[in-house]
């Protein structure tokens, strides 16, 4: 359990983070910093590296070479989820299948013994008030569609109080309206409690919409951060070939 | 194989370092209990029977044929109480619940619930690998002690009523009173409990490790399957010696 009740986000400082699985190098050196209440959205292609980085970052992957601090604390080899509130919303929304919405969505507060049994079913009518699922806590996350369980695992992470939340791939798999919900939730976040956001996706018009800074990763690599602007007016080959690519299709085939 | 088994042995050491938050864990316990019961009771029940019976019919003639008919009860009571009821049980709970246990625990890693946990800061050990320790511990004795007396029932029904026996409920049961101890089926039980925390730690174990896909969670369930039943029989043997010297 978290024994630091501050409120507002967390500095986060990755130094030189170097990731290899089976010699094939996945992070090469990344430095970057991310300030306290920042929305950081992480851009790239996929299999760039981008999922290894926010699974390091919570603490789930060991690196190779390299440190990352909350708060100029370091993240491997202290039990950093004891001393920060940290919230991860997964690709798939990993919800706990055998439990029912709401008991997945109260799941830290009750485990943890934080509140008691009223509170916690207030707490989650509330969260899920929030990302717009009023009334779901008796369903199962089999009944949901995957839009929804991306809110509930939103709602879960709320739940947490978070000081630092990171976002894997939050729209992917989403049809646009549902994406544009997510990226409001984001946003709203931000703002409201000053939590520290850390987002990667593909989705060019998320991260545009909600970065305070971005930066381009490129087969395990940053090639640039900066402002939304920023990234727009570079002229890097590579980061203008992927904020500039659109359905243009070439219908020729190539096929024999 | 040296490196799961030094993994097995960490896993269940974690589990007794967490096991006074076991009551914290008391509702999950319940719920692994119950559906352990519910899924192996019926199958305990014909199993058991079944082979109180065949081992009625398969020594019944031959002592009868050597007049020693009136033992057929002990030694069915005794068989069915140090060794096959253990052992047989333990086998049926590692193919039902050991594969579950690794199913459910597998996929949970393969689709990230495992790591959406460790993210709460809840310890997956506390979390799903104690409450089911627990309620497989306390479950496969009392399925055991179950097994035991359905088995003795199908073996008395089977003197009394296949024609080359012919030997009495009351003739049986007398003596299988006469010969087995209440320590006889304390040795049972002390099996059960050793075979139930093999099932338990390796259904666990090959869960948390379980990589890649769908495939992935099928050869957990294999191995956790095989390597339970394994340990079983080789267990079988050093706890028979073992309480032997205890003169169980």
């Amino acid at each position: 359990m978290a024994t630091n009740q501050n409120s507002g986000g967390v500095r986060i400082s990755v130094r030189g983070l170097r990731k290899s699985y089976g010699g094939h190098p996945v992070l090469k050196g990344l430095d970057f910093e991310v300030a306290p209440g920042e929305i950081f959205v992480v851009m790239g292609p996929s299999g760039s590296g981008k999922s290894v980085l926010l699974k390091h970052i919570i603490g789930l992957e060991s690196p190779d070479e390299g440190e990352i601090f909350v708060n100029g604390d370091p993240v491997h080899g202290t039990q950093i989820t004891d001393k920060y509130r940290m919230a991860m919303v997964f690709q798939s929304g990993a919800l706990l299948n055998s439990l029912t919405v709401g008991e997945n969505v109260g799941l830290y507060l009750s485990e943890h013994r934080l509140e008691s049994e009223e509170n916690i079913q207030r707490i989650v009518a509330e969260k899920l008030d929030l990302v717009g699922l009023s009334n779901l806590q008796h369903r199962t996350p089999s009944e949901l569609s995957g839009g929804m369980k991306k809110r509930v695992a939103l709602a879960r992470a709320l739940a947490v109080e978070p000081q630092l939340i990171l976002y894997d791939e939050p729209t992917a798999e989403l049809d646009p309206l549902s994406a544009i919900t997510i990226g409001e939730e984001i946003y709203n976040l931000g703002q409201r409690i000053h939590v520290t956001s850390m987002v990667v996706t593909h989705d060019r018009d998320l991260a545009f919409g909600v970065a305070d800074r971005i930066a381009i990763m490129f087969d395990g690599e940053i090639l640039l951060v900066g402002s939304p602007e920023e990234i727009r007016q570079s002229t890097h080959p590579a980061i203008r070939e992927f904020t500039t690519a659109n359905f243009n299709l070439n219908k020729t085939s190539k096929a024999p | 194989m040296f490196q799961n088994v030094g993994e097995m042995i960490l896993l269940f050491w974690r589990c007794l370092q967490a096991l006074p938050l076991a009551w914290r864990q008391r509702r999950k316990v319940l719920e692994q209990l119950f559906e352990i019961g519910n899924a192996s009771l019926l199958m305990a029940c014909v199993l058991s029977l079944f082979i109180g019976g065949v081992l009625a019919l398969q020594t019944g003639p031959v002592l009868v044929e050597r007049g020693m008919s009136s033992v057929l009860g002990g030694i069915v009571g005794l068989s069915m109480c140090k060794e096959l009821g253990p052992v047989m049980m333990s086998v049926l709970i590692a193919g039902r619940i050991g594969s579950a246990m690794a199913a459910e625990i597998g996929s949970m890693q393969v689709y990230q619930e495992i790591d959406a946990l460790r993210t709460m800061n809840i310890n997956p050990i506390h979390y799903l690998v104690l409450p089911r320790l627990l309620a497989i511990s306390l479950a496969l004795p009392l399925l055991v002690v179950f097994s035991i007396l359905v088995g003795w029932t199908g073996g008395a029904a089977v003197s009394a009523l296949n024609h080359d026996i012919n030997v009495s409920f009351q003739s049986f049961f007398g003596n299988l009173r006469e010969v087995v101890k209440p320590q006889d089926v304390l040795n049972g039980l002390a099996k059960s409990l050793g075979f139930a925390l093999i099932i338990g730690v390796v259904g666990c174990h090959q869960g948390l490790s379980t990589i890649g896909g769908p495939r992935g969670i099928g050869r957990s369930v294999t191995k956790a399957v095989v390597n339970s039943i394994v340990l079983i029989l080789i267990m079988d043997y050093v706890l028979t010696r073992l309480l032997m010297v205890f003169d169980l």
